[in-house]
């Protein structure tokens, strides 16, 4: 069996799945309850200032029937008393000596932040996160995402902490920023020790139709949230992948965003997390994920050959390039499995209307034919159509030629205007304009026009 | 045994015929719906009679917009409700779902279509409405899904429209003839009011058009006449012992449940004499209304039989018995029926011949007939110049339904021999627009 246990900067833990600061991880209840299921560590709802909470504080971003694709909330950190939660971090650390418990801090003064981080200490815990995201209400008050967004004033916050800290100290990041990695180097110019991300982003989940008003809703007003849940993933692993990939960061990084399955957890640690955090999968279906999530991981790193984690922390990171370095020669074009097409059409509609013209109806079939010569190779067929491996996109190039932008560029072999031989399209077909007008029109019409269609319906139906 | 008791309740009666398309919850149309592809140039489009536009109305209910589905629904097929629940869709939009290539489930465009249609009708949402008077009139005969939606797309073009209807409901057989799992009475006389309270045209009850005279007030009081007669009683076997108590036609003894529900009596051993789609019903209600035992005998082999496939399985479900190449000779019995006496056939060269000296006995005490609907010839040759088929079918132009007398038109099973109540609306809403291209001319 691997093994799945990780030292996270100093912070031991029998295996990379922490539930992150939040309300999972809001009592001693919780966390004893999600180590009893199997989970590695927890960071321990925000602890700081005394704050106070509205009612109706979270809103979901469904997708068809799909619950909870994206989630938000307008939560503050935690409302209970500091005292409570450093009693209860000692008796969970009491209980499991083995597992990572982590207090995420927010306050304000240096004094403050002194009193909290020893307070923590002495409570137990084993690391300590400081919480510079939470984008609302918080940042309100100087603190959270307003500090995150702030290099310098992060990094000063983070210079008060260790001035204290015995333990290790992780800084997470807030990802409303155009470049997470300046906060990143301030926090290990401060001197922290390894950094988390992403918190969740600003957003706007959506608006109610009836009363105007975006969710959730607090008396027929709301406010801007902050955004999580599996929508958000993509946008944390390219943030992961930006301060994994930077020479001056160098910190171990806790991957948080979008996780909800071990193959979430195994696409942030091949991006350079070395423990990853959950929150919306857990808020979700409660702490028992947390089985599927070894299992899958265990299983996935029997089937190759991984012994511990740190056998694939960053694997991928090699290859996630510039453009620029792509190599330009690499051809692939779609090609239609026609004993499995079930003859949706849709790949034929999204090339038609959506990509480039590439495919085509016969008579007498509704399987579609690729017209090879004019795919470019965008995957876009492949990717909508319903039947797995239907569509498959298949290699031209022979395999020998390799060259980039940069090569071309650095040789002189770029276009420098539009009908320049080496200009990329200029040997595309596109149809003549006119050409669409009327097309398939018959096959797109309502079904009552469709029957009608040599009729003209004069009445108009109105409600 | 009996699969079913004998119902003596309403409820009881309800329970035995539970619907086999339920009605679907918000929750479940959400997960259905969800499912669609919204296929390019769909095959359940083209697979459904009247053309419905399946992938927008389900895209419709999925976004949230149930109205605006059964606006696309009922723009195609005013029998959107009943259509939902009644058509053979396993062999038509079902059965042309892209996901049965897929070895998936399709989807259950039925249900779907009616829980748009049955949330319209029950929100009364006014959703068609009459068109500005052209002030010419169609007379109507029959209240059927062929009258009834001639009615509808006539009132939209602006036409005064009466309807004569010689029974005491509309519908036609939606309510007289297809079987009660499929449908209840309410679910269809609630679309029936739904449909003329929006578009306003008058229909007279009790009112059948029987006579040379009833005719010819029609053709001097209305600039068109559309014939939405259907079929008529079930054909007489022409058999020794017919007449025996207990010894009825399938459509008649349907309409009797449809009527009185568990009122209606069954005998304890039936036999269901045919092989189609009105034979399966008739076995299958036979034993949902309590009897002991029934027994479906057809002339031909079991592949032969003119029925679906999956309303066969739906009679054997309920625990109807086969019996395949036998002819019946004479319905035995003393006043009331005691027995069939039926022949062994065998395929001879493509035909049917009988064994010589087969003869048997199958005992039972009801005799139900489904062997098809006589057409209604005598009435049809008192129309001057209208002409049937060799099949007793009224002969009409393909596209506009105008029969071989120009002020007449018809559609639905007068015209097509008997089909499903889809093509009755389908073909009633083109034949509408024939009358609207042919008085225009005029
Ligand atoms: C037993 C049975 C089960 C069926 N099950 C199904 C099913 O499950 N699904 C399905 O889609 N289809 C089913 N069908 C077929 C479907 O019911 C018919 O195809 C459809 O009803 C035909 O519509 P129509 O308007 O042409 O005729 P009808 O429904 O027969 O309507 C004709 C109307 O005209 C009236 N009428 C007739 N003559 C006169 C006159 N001279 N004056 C005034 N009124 C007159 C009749 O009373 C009747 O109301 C079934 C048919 C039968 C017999
Ligand atoms: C209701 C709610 C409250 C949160 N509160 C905190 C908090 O107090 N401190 C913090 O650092 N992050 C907080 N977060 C952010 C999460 O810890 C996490 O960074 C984010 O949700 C992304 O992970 P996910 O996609 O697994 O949910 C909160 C998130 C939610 C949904
Ligand atoms: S890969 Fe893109 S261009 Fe090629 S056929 Fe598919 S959709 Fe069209
Ligand atoms: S999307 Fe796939 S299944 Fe659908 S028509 Fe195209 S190849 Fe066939
Ligand atoms: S064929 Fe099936 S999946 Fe495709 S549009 Fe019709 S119902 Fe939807």
């Amino acid at each position: 069996m691997p093994d799945l246990s990780i030292n996270f900067a100093g912070i031991k833990s029998p295996n990379p799945f922490w539930l992150a600061s939040a309300p999972p991880t809001n009592s001693g209840y919780q966390v004893m309850k999600a180590f009893d299921a199997g989970w590695g560590g927890a960071v321990w709802k925000t602890l700081g200032v005394p704050v106070v909470n509205v009612s109706s504080r979270y809103g979901s971003v469904n997708y068809r029937d799909k619950r909870m694709m994206g989630f938000n909330n307008i939560e503050l950190i935690s409302d209970r008393p500091l005292s409570d939660n450093l009693r209860e971090i000692e008796e969970v650390k009491k209980r499991f000596p083995n597992h990572a418990v982590i207090a995420s801090l927010m306050v304000q003064s240096r004094q403050e932040w002194h009193d909290i981080v020893r307070q923590s200490q002495e409570a137990g815990a084993d690391g300590i996160e400081l919480n510079f995201g939470c984008p609302h209400g918080m940042c309100e008050r100087g603190m959270g995402s307003a500090v995150g967004q702030e290099p310098e004033v992060l990094q000063t916050i983070v210079e008060w902490v260790m001035e204290v800290a015995k333990i290790p100290v992780i800084v997470k990041l807030t990802p409303n920023i155009s470049d997470i990695t300046e906060p990143a180097m301030a926090a290990r110019r401060g001197g922290a020790d390894a950094i988390s991300l992403i918190n969740t982003i600003q957003s706007i989940v959506g608006v109610d139709l009836d009363l105007f008003a975006p969710y959730p809703i607090v008396d027929g007003k709301g406010s801007n949230g902050g955004y999580c849940g599996p929508a958000v993933k993509p946008i944390a692993l390219n943030m992961l992948k930006n301060c994994a990939q930077h020479p001056d960061v160098r910190l171990p990084i806790s991957g948080i965003g979008g996780i909800e399955t071990w193959r979430d957890a195994v696409e942030h640690i091949l991006l350079g997390a070395s423990s990853v955090q959950v929150c919306t999968a857990a808020m979700h279906y409660g702490f028992g994920i947390i089985r599927e999530m070894t299992s899958g991981l265990e299983q996935y790193m029997v089937d190759k050959g991984f012994n511990t984690i740190y056998d694939f922390v960053g694997k991928a990171l090699p290859n996630v390039l510039h453009w620029e370095d792509l190599n330009m020669k690499y051809k692939v074009t779609a090609n239609i499995h026609e004993e499995k097409c079930i003859g949706c059409q849709l790949c034929y509609t999204a090339c038609e209307d959506g990509a480039h013209q590439a495919i085509k109806l016969n008579a007498g079939t509704r399987v579609p034919e690729i017209i090879e010569a004019n795919c470019v190779g965008c995957n876009l067929c492949s990717l909508v159509c319903p039947v797995e491996d239907c569509i498959t996109m298949d290699r031209k190039d022979d395999g020998t030629a390799h060259v980039t932008w940069k090569e071309r560029t650095e040789a002189n072999d770029i276009p420098t205007e539009f009908n320049d031989e080496k200009a990329g399209g200029r040997h595309h077909w596109v149809p003549e304009p006119a050409a669409a007008l009327g097309k398939e029109k018959h096959k797109t019409l309502p079904g009552k026009a469709r029957q009608f269609e040599k009729v003209t319906v004069t009445q108009e139906v109105t409600e | 045994m009996a699969e079913y008791s004998t119902p003596t309740s309403e409820q009881e009666f309800h329970a035995n015929f539970a619907q086999l398309k339920p009605r679907m919850n918000a929750s479940e149309a959400l997960f259905e719906s969800s499912r669609c592809l919204f296929c390019f140039d769909a095959p359940c489009i083209q697979a459904c009679p009247s053309g419905i536009d399946i992938p927008q109305f389900i895209r419709q209910i999925n976004s949230g917009n149930d109205t605006g589905a059964a606006r696309t629904i009922y723009e195609a097929n005013y029998f959107g409700n009943a259509c939902g629940k009644v058509c053979p869709t396993e062999v038509l939009c079902e059965g042309a779902c892209v996901y049965n290539l897929q070895d998936v489930k399709p989807i259950e465009i039925g249900r779907l279509q009616s829980f748009a249609t049955r949330k319209a009708i029950e929100e009364e949402k006014p959703l068609m409405q009459a068109g500005i008077p052209n002030g010419r009139k169609v007379a109507i005969v029959g209240a059927g899904p062929a009258g009834i939606s001639a009615a509808c797309e006539l009132r939209a073009l602006g036409y005064e429209v009466d309807v004569f209807e010689a029974k005491d409901q509309p519908s036609g057989l939606t309510v007289y003839g297809v079987a009660p799992y499929k449908i209840t009475n309410e679910e269809v006389l609630a679309e029936m009011a739904y449909l003329q309270k929006q578009f306003g045209y008058s229909v007279q009850y009790n009112s059948p058009i029987t006579s040379q005279a009833d005719l010819q007030a029609l053709e001097e009081g209305y600039d068109a006449i559309f014939l939405g007669i259907g079929l008529g009683r079930t054909n007489a076997l022409l058999l020794p012992g017919e007449e025996r108590e207990n010894c009825v036609g399938a459509v008649e003894f349907i309409e009797q449940l449809r009527m009185n529900h568990h009122a209606t009596t069954v005998g304890r051993k039936v036999i269901v004499l045919g092989g189609g789609n009105t034979a399966m019903d008739a076995a299958s209600e036979s034993s949902r209304l309590g009897a002991d035992s029934v027994i479906l005998a057809y002339r031909r082999g079991k592949e032969d039989m003119g029925a679906y496939e999956f309303e066969y399985d739906l009679a054997k479900g309920v625990g109807v018995k086969g019996l395949f190449n036998v002819a019946p000779v004479e319905i035995v019995g003393n006043g009331k029926v005691e027995g069939v006496k039926f022949i062994r056939t065998a395929l001879h060269e493509g035909q049917v011949q009988t064994v010589p000296g087969s003869e048997f006995v199958e005992p039972c005490d009801m005799v139900i007939k489904a062997t098809g609907q006589a057409k209604q010839t005598h009435f049809l040759s008192l129309i001057g110049g209208l002409k049937t088929d060799g099949k007793g079918r009224i002969v009409a132009d393909e596209r506009t339904g105008q029969t071989t007398n120009p002020q007449y038109f018809t559609s639905g099973d007068a015209r097509n021999g008997g089909a499903e109540v889809v093509n009755a609306a389908a073909e009633a809403k083109a034949a509408a627009r024939g009358i609207h291209e042919y008085l225009s001319r005029k």
